[in-house]
């Protein structure tokens, strides 16, 4: 197989490159992410970040062949021949494959990824049934790897103003979480014409989740409770 | 030439479940706390942590703590420390609740109690049968526990040093601990983080092993930095390997698989576990397992081509209960072994997965050292988690314990250096003036080694040692040619070479300073492995067979200097109640 990867190192290099490289995947290969700590014991200048390689950590997120996704779960059989890989897009690249992903997670901070209960705590677990504990399902899964806001058209033209798929996913999450007792400051901040609105239901992100959430039904869901909350 | 100097109250290594939890009591009790972290925090292996957290809540049915207790006592095969393990299953119930306070999203019963499933080695009434005490979050209990604590800490405004890799620990004339050097891989910049308290936090080392669950991340970085500098490492020949990684890809499958009533099957189509553990069958410790699961292949009944593994059969739970409480296995199943888990079993071999040793410390996390004839604290250090070792989990560990292990101890060892913290008064000791010297000369020597090894080989040299020598099942003359092997690999980690040399983000840098400290926890695996003339809990000696209370109820110390060993007793005395007196194991 080829593999053309985008290299920077903005040490020596004007501007970012493409490297090739050629690996005949041997049978324990069977991931991307096999494929590159392989070229990376040929060429130990490739940086990348990698570390569970389950795809439960989201360090490995890249775009492969023009579609974003983890190295560590993108089988090298269900690749061509030739593949072509770049950071993320619409972050700063700090060197080859790692993006700087600050605004990313100022995003993601800036939702109040917590659960707000300013009550008293009881001496036991706060009690939620099996119901409501299923609205968090697909929501807190997220593992903040960024392949969804990064394929975001509006996130790459206002990653300052628009918090984004994943910000927003998390937003509803702690929405949607019976012990959360902030739903109305959270719609409250939400409400903006950049924070929420930005969303335009271009659904790249749904398509590219390694785990298979939907940050679009989330973000339908706030607007919809911002819906029921004006009449 | 002088370092840069960041000064804080506390500097955590490691933003992992015990770092997290740790920082988050010293940053709520208005401590100026510093995290240094080689991965953005919620990327911490215990994000892979999959079947839950040992508690007697008591949710599903009659539970205690003492039983509680006595699992684990039996579990450590009597090598834990009963008063660090007594201490641990009282804490247990509190910090899980906790736990629910700060947001995590358990499952719940009909009554809204959070859910608890069957897990290893976890009984009622001592022994009698299998009892409902992990509480889980399906099974991505790891992930929503790390990024709760992650949450908690962004709401106490806790300081984050994201892909900061400490290097060495700095040290007083007299042995005080005064906080880490530290690499900024975005610059390449060396820094002198300079601490009142350090906690390492930095989890276990099992990539010294070629086949391992664990992420590429866990290399063992704070035993390196301790054993660099002089303390010793306990207990370090006792390595859990877990019952059910997936064959050839090494991923985790979780005992909560067997828990929710999945079983292990040899080629004949027989429940083999049956044989060896009447009682708990499938739920037996996880040492008893993946003993019985090497037998079974060894003696020729194992499944494939090569017959080199068992099978995990669960299509019988029934497609609703694994999409419900084993979604995350399903997944992992079909990208990694290419089978559906509802239709057909998963392929598992027993796999590396935990290391039982670490820093040696007490209950409150102070790492511990001898000194004459008795045990001191080193003054400002601490050490918890999967690096630590208090010793709660001895020669083996029960499932579900290490996420209750993070949490009750990284609570604990962050109480403890709040106390130390305050008792210290406002200055910061001076540093000692030859302070970045010796990290600058690992980096300087890298910089311009020429003719030397290549980081990948050698390391991959380790791994396969490790794994050939020193596995489920020991013997004497494999430990013996290992201990030659890993001492001669020793001399080749001293002269690693790098092609690249660029600062920014030098990934290459990273892994030969992360192969320092694989090869110090692969020594000390090793020559301790060596030196212990017994069978105990993950340790299985082909020439020893039998535990050996009479000369070997003591825990291991490996010194760097030299390979010396010296041993420290078991604390057989709990706090409160009587001891468990050892006896032998049966499940």
């Amino acid at each position: 197989m080829k593999f053309r990867i985008q290299r920077f190192d903005p040490d020596r290099d004007a501007k970012p490159y493409f490297k090739e490289y050629d690996l005949e995947p041997g049978p324990s290969d069977r991931m991307l992410l096999d494929a590159l700590v392989r070229i990376k014991a040929m060429d130990d200048s490739l940086s990348l970040r990698r570390s569970c390689r389950e795809g439960v950590c989201g360090s490995d997120a890249m775009n492969i062949n023009g579609k974003n996704g983890l190295a560590c779960t993108t089988k090298l059989a269900d690749l061509p021949n030739v593949v072509t890989l770049k950071p993320l897009a619409g972050l700063p690249i700090i060197r080859d494959l790692i993006v700087d992903m600050t605004l990313f997670f100022q995003q993601y901070h800036s939702v109040k990824p917590y659960v707000i209960d300013n009550d008293p705590m009881p001496e036991r677990e706060r009690l939620q049934s099996p119901a409501q504990r299923d609205e968090l399902d697909g929501l807190y899964e997220c593992i903040l790897c960024a392949c969804c806001s990064t394929s975001c058209p509006s996130f790459w033209w206002n990653p300052d103003k628009f918090v984004g798929p994943a910000g927003l996913l998390q937003a509803y999450r702690f929405i949607a979480d019976s012990r959360d007792k902030a739903t109305n400051e959270r719609l409250d901040d939400l409400e903006d014409p950049y924070r929420l609105f930005r969303c335009h239901t271009i659904m790249n992100c749904v398509d590219v989740c390694p785990k298979g959430l939907n940050p679009t039904l989330a973000i339908g869901r706030i607007r919809e409770l911002l819906v029921k909350r004006a009449v | 030439m002088s370092i840069p100097v960041r000064k804080f109250d506390a500097v955590i290594v490691g933003a992992g479940g015990s770092g997290m939890r740790a920082s988050l009591e010293l940053a709520q009790a208005g401590l100026r706390v510093a995290v240094l972290s080689k991965v953005f925090p919620t990327r911490s292996h215990t994000v892979a942590a999959q079947g839950g957290i040992g508690a007697a809540l008591g949710n599903m049915g009659e539970d205690s703590w003492l039983w509680h207790m006595y699992d684990t006592v039996k579990g450590s095969d009597y090598l834990g420390d009963q008063d660090a393990i007594e201490f641990m299953c009282r804490m247990a119930p509190e910090t899980v609740i906790e736990l629910e306070h700060y947001g995590m999203p358990f499952d719940r019963n009909e009554n809204g109690t959070i859910y608890q499933r069957p897990f290893g080695g976890h009984s009622a009434n001592f022994g009698e049968k299998p009892v409902q005490r992990s509480s889980c979050a399906a099974d991505r209990t790891g992930h929503a526990m790390l990024h709760t604590l992650y949450q908690r800490n962004v709401l106490a405004k806790t300081q984050f040093f994201v892909e900061w890799m400490a290097l060495d620990l700095v040290r007083a004339d007299d042995g005080q601990v005064l906080g880490v050097t530290a690499l900024e891989m975005e610059t390449g910049e060396i820094v002198m983080f300079h601490a009142k308290a350090t906690l390492f936090a930095t989890g276990g080392a099992g990539r010294i092993f070629a086949s391992s669950t664990n992420a590429f991340i866990n290399t063992g970085d704070g035993l390196g930095m301790a054993a660099r500098a002089g303390i010793p490492l306990e207990d370090m020949e006792f390595w859990q390997f877990h019952p059910t990684g997936v064959a050839g890809a090494g991923v985790l499958i979780t005992e909560g698989v067997r828990g929710e009533g999945g079983y292990l099957l040899n080629k004949d189509g027989e429940r083999f576990m049956e044989r060896y553990a009447p009682t708990m069958k499938d739920l037996a410790s996880r040492d008893v397992v993946s003993r019985a699961m090497a037998t079974e292949i060894k003696e020729g009944r194992g499944v494939g081509e090569h017959g080199d593994h068992v099978l995990l059969k669960l299509d019988h739970l029934g497609l609703e209960t694994i999409d419900k409480r084993l979604p995350g296995i399903r997944e992992i199943a079909m990208k990694f072994a290419n089978v559906d888990p509802v239709k057909q079993p998963i392929p598992v071999v027993p796999t590396v997965h935990y290391q039982m040793g670490g820093i040696p410390t007490n209950f409150h996390g102070e790492v511990i050292v001898p000194a004459s004839a008795s045990q001191v604290v080193v003054p400002g250090f601490y050490a918890a988690g999967e690096c630590g070792c208090a010793s709660i989990h001895g020669a083996n560990r029960l499932g579900t314990n290490s996420l209750t292990d993070l949490l009750v101890m990284g609570k604990s060892a962050g109480a403890a250096m709040i106390e130390y913290i305050r008792k210290s008064g406002n200055a910061h000791r001076e540093l000692p003036a030859t302070v970045g010297d010796f990290s600058r000369s690992r980096i300087a020597r890298l910089d311009s080694q020429s003719g030397g090894e290549d980081v990948h080989e050698v390391r991959s040299e380790i791994q396969r040692t490790m794994q050939a020598h020193c596995g489920v099942f020991r013997f004497p003359d494999l430990l013996e040619q290992g201990v030659a092997k890993i001492k001669a690999l020793t001399d080749r980690v001293a002269r690693t070479q790098i092609g690249d040399k660029s600062k920014v983000f030098n990934t290459a840098r990273v892994e030969a300073l992360e192969l320092d400290n694989l090869m110090e926890t692969a020594r000390a695996t090793m020559v301790s492995a060596l030196a212990r003339q017994e069978s105990r809990g993950a340790h299985d000696r082909a020439d020893f067979h039998k535990r050996d209370d009479v000369n070997w109820l003591k825990h291991t110390l490996w010194f760097r200097d030299g390979d010396r060993l010296d041993y420290k007793p078991v604390h057989l005395k709990p706090l409160t109640v009587p001891t468990f007196e050892p006896k032998a194991r049966v499940y």
